[in-house]
């Protein structure tokens, strides 16, 4: 991550003395953007200095939880943010973050039907999207009876004997729960502790049979085949297709959840005008498929397909097929009475 | 004025030089008692105060809106019509902490007693190099050592690979994430810990005494029983406390090498200050932590007073 970011900051800087010796883009001043490390195009930046003129700088946070609490510490000098909705939400609720009319930009229009809302920003004042991706699993076909699954969440909740210990899922409670909700057809966002029951039920069922719950490496796990299904993020399904290209990414017929990362500008936002400026820039087709074919996730916005990068277009696992379209489930903010079951089911799950 | 000043030099003197003393151990206390303050005390005060404050719909925690609700939590459950009901949950992952820290320990015992010993009794020129052999595995970060032990232990490791190379076994034996592995793993970490305060106890053991013990017929066992294991007790002890307590709050090694299967009190605190966002009943599990910790000691101090035993830490 320092490497990272030490590197866009001296191309930042070497862009300066270039653009400063050329005279030809006059210096508009700065933009500080904060950021999941590997997570945007130093190259794309670049294009945008030099198109706009405008500076600009690189931080990186390791968590959301890091960008909300500089954020209420009174902001660190950004311009714009990549917040998640829940974090969003939380920011929007508390006033951190500018009503800057996403929704009446002039690339607005390229933005794909479903991302012109968000739960938390229904009509898109404050937030524009950026990356999304979907939580379903890979399966590698030739270590799997038949050679292939079912399309459905059955495949890692009620393995076939032959998978059994064979399995792995993230560790990572929401999409475990919501993945067992879908399974279970019950509402994610369930106050009851009935229904609870029964997503607890599924889990501590297939438990037995799970060799690891883990976020990380599950690239290698998929790789050097230590398992034959893995629960996985759509942007990691696809590097594990670089290494074993038979691999295949399932939308399950459930229910996939989809999560999103937005822009956002900080309330208290140093350079306001070249933080919009920026935004309405990424909603541009070319820009937005640029930093796909740099973080491997899909964009959403229309026409961005021709820009995209071979590898990325042809695989399934990122550019989704449009018969899935109906089994997408998006981010819900869910009542405390709801989280708190979740999180209970969680610790009972691992107690 | 010259006048003045002379006839006054010798007990302004006096005073200036007590004065002085007492700037100097001021000055000398300063760093030490700051650094604990502000590391230490401030930090649980922090912790304390979030431990009985509630949290808003969004995890954030409201300042000044005092409750007990954290520390409720340990036992019992708020169900939705807000009755209370008994939940052993928690309780069971600690249980489970302490378990797994006690078989650590034992582990380490086990391992790191004979390994003091072969060092304390190698010639002295030789202790300095054993010493900083044992202190090597520091040298790379926890979480590496932890990764180099998944490719020791998994299925096509190192291990398995080369018991089915020589055809001791057909099937890989299962040893990575388990409780297995997470003691394994958490051993190697702390087993220096142990080592290292047997081997400073022994060290200062006079062989004469072992060879005057056999002199006088005891049996190995009598040896080591009324010899060596009493020279060796303040280190075992010392060595336990650093390596139980530390195991208790493990977060990493449960984690990777258990292949978060079950979790530690380590991993249920991060849980609460991480995705549940729950901080006030994080600080509040953090503090329960405290407390067990804080009474094994009490009453190891006690016991350590009675048999006039004492090691400082």
């Amino acid at each position: 991550m320092m490497r990272v970011s030490k590197w866009v900051l001296g191309m930042t800087a070497a862009v300066g003395l270039t653009v400063g010796a050329m005279g030809s883009a006059s210096a508009d001043g700065e933009l500080h953007l904060y950021n999941w490390s590997n997570y945007f195009s130093p190259e794309l930046l670049e294009k945008f200095e030099k198109e706009t003129g405008i500076k600009t700088t690189m931080d990186n946070y390791a968590s959301e939880e890091d960008l909300l609490a500089k954020l209420q510490a009174g902001g660190g000098g950004y311009d714009v943010i990549f917040p998640g909705p829940t974090t969003l939400g939380t920011m929007i609720d508390k006033g951190l973050v500018a009503d800057i009319k996403v929704n009446q930009m002039e690339n607005f229009k390229h933005v794909l039907g479903p991302f012109q809302t968000l739960s938390v920003d229904a009509d898109r004042s404050y937030s524009a999207p950026y990356m999304w991706g979907t939580t379903g699993f890979t399966y590698d076909p030739a270590m799997v009876p038949g050679g292939t699954l079912e399309e459905s969440w059955s495949a890692l909740f009620e393995p076939k004997e032959e998978l059994k210990g064979n399995i792995a899922m993230l560790n990572e409670m929401s999409d475990v729960w919501n993945a067992a909700a879908y399974y279970t057809g019950v509402s994610k966002c369930t106050e009851d502790p009935a229904e609870a029951q029964k997503i607890l039920d599924v889990l501590m069922a297939q438990k037995p049979f799970v060799k690891v719950y883990s976020n990380d490496g599950t690239i290698d796990r998929m790789s050097a085949g230590e398992v034959a299904v893995h629960m996985q993020w759509n942007g990691a399904a696809h590097r594990v297709k670089a290494n074993k290209p038979g691999v295949v990414y399932v939308y399950p017929k459930e229910g996939v959840t989809f999560w999103t990362d937005t822009m956002a500008v900080p309330a208290n936002a140093p350079n306001m005008d070249n933080a919009k400026t920026f935004i309405n820039w990424m909603l541009l087709p070319e820009n937005a498929a640029a930093a796909s074919n740099y973080t491997g996730y899909s964009n959403a916005i229309k026409g961005s397909g021709e820009f995209l990068s071979d590898v990325l277009s042809s695989d399934p696992a990122v550019n989704m097929p449009e018969e899935y379209a109906d089994r997408l489930s998006g981010f819900e903010v869910c009542s405390d009475a709801s989280k708190s079951l979740r999180e209970r089911v969680w610790t009972k799950l691992k107690s | 004025m010259t006048n003045i000043d002379s006839t006054a030099a010798p007990v302004a003197g006096l005073d200036s030089r007590k004065r002085n003393l007492r700037r100097q151990r001021v000055l000398l206390i300063g760093p030490a008692a700051g650094a604990i303050t502000i590391f230490m005390v401030a930090p649980l005060l922090l912790m304390a105060w979030i431990s009985i404050q509630t949290r808003d719909y969004s995890g954030s925690v409201v300042w000044n809106s005092y409750s007990m609700e954290a520390y409720m939590r340990f036992i019992f459950e708020r169900n939705l019509d807000d009755t209370l009901s008994l939940n052993f949950d928690y309780l069971l992952i600690i249980w489970r902490s302490m378990w797994l820290a006690a078989i650590t320990t034992i582990l380490s015992l086990l391992v790191g007693f004979p390994t003091a010993m072969f060092m304390a009794t190698r010639p002295r020129s030789w202790r300095p190099a054993l010493v900083f052999l044992v202190t090597v595995p520091f040298w790379t970060n926890l979480l590496v050592r932890n990764y180099a032990w998944i490719l020791l232990l998994r299925d096509h490791g190192t291990i398995n690979s080369a018991l089915m190379g020589i055809g001791i076994i057909n099937e890989p034996l299962p040893l990575l994430h388990n409780s297995f592995a997470v003691s394994v793993g958490l051993t190697y970490s702390f087993l220096p810990f142990m080592v290292l305060p047997i081997y400073s106890s022994l060290e200062k053991l006079d062989m004469r005494q072992v060879e005057a013990s056999f002199d006088l017929y005891a049996t190995r066992l009598q040896t080591l029983r009324r010899i060596i294991l009493p020279s060796a007790m303040p280190g075992i002890i010392a060595g336990s406390i650093l390596v139980f307590v530390p195991c208790l709050g493990s977060y990493v090694t449960p984690e990777l090498l258990g292949g978060g299967k079950t979790m530690m009190v380590g991993n249920l605190i991060g849980l609460q200050f991480g995705a549940a966002r729950n901080w006030p009943f994080g600080a509040a599990l953090g503090f329960g932590l405290l407390a067990m910790v804080l009474l094994a000691m009490t009453f190891y101090a006690l016991k350590s007073g009675k048999s006039k035993q004492g090691i400082s830490l």
